[in-house]
This record gives structure tokens, C-alpha cells and sequence, in this order.
């Protein structure tokens, strides 16, 4: 579903480019809201989500499909955490459709999906990994690196039980915004896939913005 | 990929082994066991209505774990079935599906909870209930990876086996209960593995009471993997999974236990 924010940029207290290939690894405060833009169109936002006072809690795929009975990520979704609890909601959405159930792609899975000799390759997951290690004051390591969301990316599952990486079906300038329920950790990386037409092999920047509670 | 039907798949070639050992799991219990590479499991839902909720890990390094994405990704699948492999988050590939009579397993539902199995059948506690009581997954799946270390930070998506959850064209998830009939699924062991399973209610069966459908697990060894293998030729993937866990079951894994 398409909904477009009444947000504006310049009111934004937070705005910051990631390239493909980079991180934004920070906290996000309850009631604030957060907008994820694709820039050049097509790029994935790799995006894992915890909560900042126990992130042990984390975002689940699994609890957030199963309570909203869809495969699917729009406006209206809730993120649930494991414990199943609401850390945010999409509350804007340019895009109509996002995808879960991907993952996020690692060197290891790339020997699998593409090629041995893809295994030197950069993935989201090395860009996941060098955040935690850069970032010990959130005391993250692989263990916490779970399944996470790919916003604008398209992966459509049929009834006959397949799934396949689809052409992206953002664009330039298309973004989501989400609204955070608790105090969280948001990791995102700018995924840099050259391998998969999701992205028409060509990995392009992020934009994260963030307004506080009572911008309007 | 093609999937024959499961009739003709009932008790194939590796029934033929012999039963190293077998367990009765009644509905609503967890267990878990540690098995070499070259281990046969047979699961069999021995009245049909069962579920089975199963982790895997790397018992020598357990941040290495079954990845629902990368299984699902690698080999173009929302169901997983005979042909597929259960990959790691390292591209190896824990066990293959020899054989399937069931024919459609899900890993994208996750585990009834606590809140939910009181939403849904009510609260039953020990106390009350002693051994007929309403164990959740996700308690199930604590209480068991605790028993290696493992806690909160290490459960992942799981696989739900025996229980079908279809996606119409919007996306819509729907719960099939299946045939209630005796169904089974084996899983040949690729290279050593943890195995956490619990056998609790899917989170969206809707059934009125709390399901209690028992499980036979049955251990075997099975014969080494041939050129012609099914699952290793069922996709490319799969062919670069087995290359990937080859080197580990060759290099990394410790040799005394990797021998199978």
C-alpha cells in the first residue's frame, strides 16, 4: 500500500548518506520517526532492528508475518521483536512492498548462490560484522546477526510454494518511514550485491533520516 | 525442481539400514541430540496433525546455525520438501530431504509462544496439568539450547516440519492442516549437527484443542552420497553446498568425529 508522508526533510534532526557497501549502525529513540530513502532506486536496505535496553530482543521475521498473516512489508505492518512486541511500525511507504524473507547476503551464501570464486566478495553481512566490531559499546557480535528485512527489495513467493529475487520494484527517490515503538538499535547496510538483477547490478546510496517526536 | 509423488517415495532405499535407535516424542515435548555426518533421521507424524519445530548449530562452533533466508534464497523455494538442503549462515549445508512423503514443510512461522497458546487454548500449567500441560516452542527451544549454551540471542527462524503454510499472489498466509494420515520425512546428515526439536503446536493451527499429535524419531546410518544424488543435483546451489561442506567434513570439522 502507497502512503506518502507529510514529513519534511528540512525538519529532519538527522540526515546522513550511506553508500553501497556501508553501515548506519544507531539508536533510535521511541516516538521518533525514521525514513529510509533509495536514492538512485533499486538498492537494498538490509535493515536488523533491536531492542536498545535488552537487545536480546530483537526483530523476528517470523512473529511479524505470522501476526499480520502475510509474506509481505507495508504500511500498516508491525515489526514484532521476539518476544513479541511491537518495536515500530510503517507508517509511510512509497514503495507499496518489501521483502523478509531473503536475508541478507554473506560471502558464504554467495559461494552457494553464484559461484565458488565469489568468495572474497563484499556482502552485508562482512559491512554487519565490521559495525559490531566497531561498535562494542552496543555489545553486538555475529551471534545477534539474525534474519533481518530487505526494504525495496522484491521477492515474490507463489502459491505453488517457489520464491525467486524479482527486478526491484522501487525507484528513484522512493523511500519508507517508520515510526519507533520502543527505544531501539537499527542497523542498516547498504547492500553492496553485484551479482543479482535485484539491483541491476549496481549497488547505489542510502539516506536515513530521523524527526523527533513533535515535528509534524 | 521436480517432486515426485509422495507415494511413490513411501519407505525407499534407506529403510533399509538399520535402526541404530528410535524415540516416541508425544505432542508437546522437546528433546534434542547431537548426530555425525552420515546420520539417517527419520521423523514419522505417526497419526498425521503433527508438528515438529527444529533448530540446527555447528556443535563445534555454535555461532554457526540453520539460516531459513539463505535455504530458502539458494534454492528458489518457499516450502521445503525432497530435493532441498537446510543451509547454515556459512553455505554448508546441515542435512538433505532423501525422502518426503508429506511433500510441503514450512521454516517462515516461527513458534507459538506463551501469550499465544493461552490466546488460543488456554492456560494449562504444570501445576495443574502435570505432564499434560501447554508447552510452547519458544520456551521449548530455551529450555533446550540452554542445555549447549545457547539462549535468546541464538534462536533463529526455525523449520516447522509436517505443517503447510501457503502464500496466495498478495501474500496471504494460510494454514493447511494436511491429511490426517501417517506421513514421514528423512533427513541425512551432511555434517555434524546439534539438532534442538520440540514438538509443540504450529503457531497457526487453528485447531479448538490444544493439539497433542506424537512423533516417532528414528536414527539410522545411511550410505555414503552418490554422484547421482538427488538433493546434490537438484539444483547448482546444491551442488556448490555439497563442495563447501565437503571442505569443512575434510578440513575444519574435528577429524575423529567428521569420520562417518
Amino acid at each position: 500500500m502507497i502512503r506518502e508522508s507529510g514529513l519534511s526533510p528540512d525538519a529532519a534532526r538527522h540526515r546522513q548518506v550511506v553508500p553501497a557497501g556501508e553501515y548506519w549502525f544507531d539508536v533510535v529513540r521511541q516516538g521518533q520517526r525514521f525514513r529510509i530513502v533509495d536514492v538512485e532506486g533499486n538498492q537494498a536496505a538490509d535493515t536488523l532492528m533491536f531492542c536498545a535496553d535488552d537487545p536480546a530482543e530483537r526483530y523476528s521475521f517470523v512473529d511479524t508475518l505470522r501476526a499480520q498473516r502475510n509474506v509481505y512489508l507495508s504500511v500498516g505492518s508491525t515489526l514484532l521483536s521476539t518476544e513479541g512486541r511491537a518495536l515500530a511500525e510503517i507508517v509511510a511507504d512509497t514503495v507499496g512492498r518489501h521483502d523478509t524473507l531473503g536475508g541478507a547476503c554473506a560471502s558464504e551464501s554467495n559461494t552457494v548462490r553464484y559461484a565458488l570464486e565469489k568468495r572474497t566478495m563484499h556482502s552485508c553481512r562482512d559491512s554487519y560484522l565490521l559495525a559490531v566490531a566497531e561498535n562494542e559499546r552496543f555489545g553486538l557480535t555475529k551471534r545477534d546477526l539474525t534474519n533481518n528485512i530487505n526494504f525495496f527489495m522484491n521477492v515474490p513467493v507463489t502459491a505453488e510454494g517457489s520464491l525467486r529475487f524479482a527486478d526491484g520494484v522501487s525507484g528513484p527517490g522512493k523511500y519508507v518511514e517508520l515510526l519507533a515503538a520502543m527505544d531501539l538499535l537499527v542497523l542498516i547496510s547498504s547492500c553492496p550485491q553485484l551479482n543479482n538483477p535485484c539491483n541491476a547490478y549496481n549497488p547505489t546510496p542510502l539516506e536515513i533520516l530521523i524527526w523527533d517526536p513533535d515535528v509534524s | 525442481m521436480d517432486h515426485p509423488a509422495p507415494a511413490a517415495q513411501a519407505d525407499a532405499a534407506h529403510t533399509g539400514a538399520a535402526l541404530i535407535y528410535d524415540a516416541r516424542i508425544e505432542g508437546g515435548k522437546h528433546w534434542s541430540l547431537t548426530v555425525r555426518a552420515g546420520t539417517l533421521i527419520r521423523l514419522v507424524d505417526l497419526e498425521g496433525g503433527a508438528n515438529v519445530g527444529m533448530l540446527f548449530f555447528n556443535p563445534y562452533n555454535l555461532l554457526e546455525r540453520y539460516n531459513a533466508p539463505d535455504t530458502l534464497k539458494c534454492q528458489h523455494t518457499f516450502k521445503l520438501t525432497r530435493g532441498h538442503c537446510l543451509y547454515s549462515d556459512m553455505g554448508r549445508i546441515f542435512c538433505s530431504i532423501v525422502e518426503d512423503t508429506a511433500g510441503w514443510h514450512d521454516t517462515v512461522c516461527g513458534n507459538a509462544n506463551r501469550a499465544l497458546v493461552r490466546e488460543r487454548w488456554g492456560l494449562s500449567s504444570y501445576q495443574q496439568c502435570r505432564n499434560e500441560w501447554h508447552q510452547n516452542g519458544h520456551d521449548a527451544f530455551l529450555v533446550e539450547g540452554g542445555k549447549y549454551g545457547l539462549g535468546r540471542r541464538d534462536l533463529a527462524a526455525n523449520v516447522n516440519w509436517f505443517s503447510r503454510v501457503h502464500a496466495d499472489e498478495e501474500g496471504t498466509l494460510t494454514y493447511d492442516a494436511g491429511p490426517p494420515r501417517r506421513t514421514s520425512v528423512d533427513l541425512r546428515f551432511e555434517m555434524d549437527t546439534l539438532v534442538l526439536l520440540h514438538t509443540c503446536p504450529h503457531p497457526l493451527n487453528p485447531v479448538p484443542e490444544y493439539p497433542k499429535s506424537p512423533v516417532r524419531v528414528e536414527l539410522r546410518h545411511s550410505p555414503p552420497v552418490q554422484a547421482d544424488d538427488y538433493c546434490l543435483n537438484a539444483c547448482e546451489e546444491n551442488a556448490r553446498g555439497f563442495k563447501n561442506t565437503e571442505l569443512y567434513r575434510r578440513c575444519g570439522a574435528p577429524a575423529a568425529r567428521s569420520a562417518s
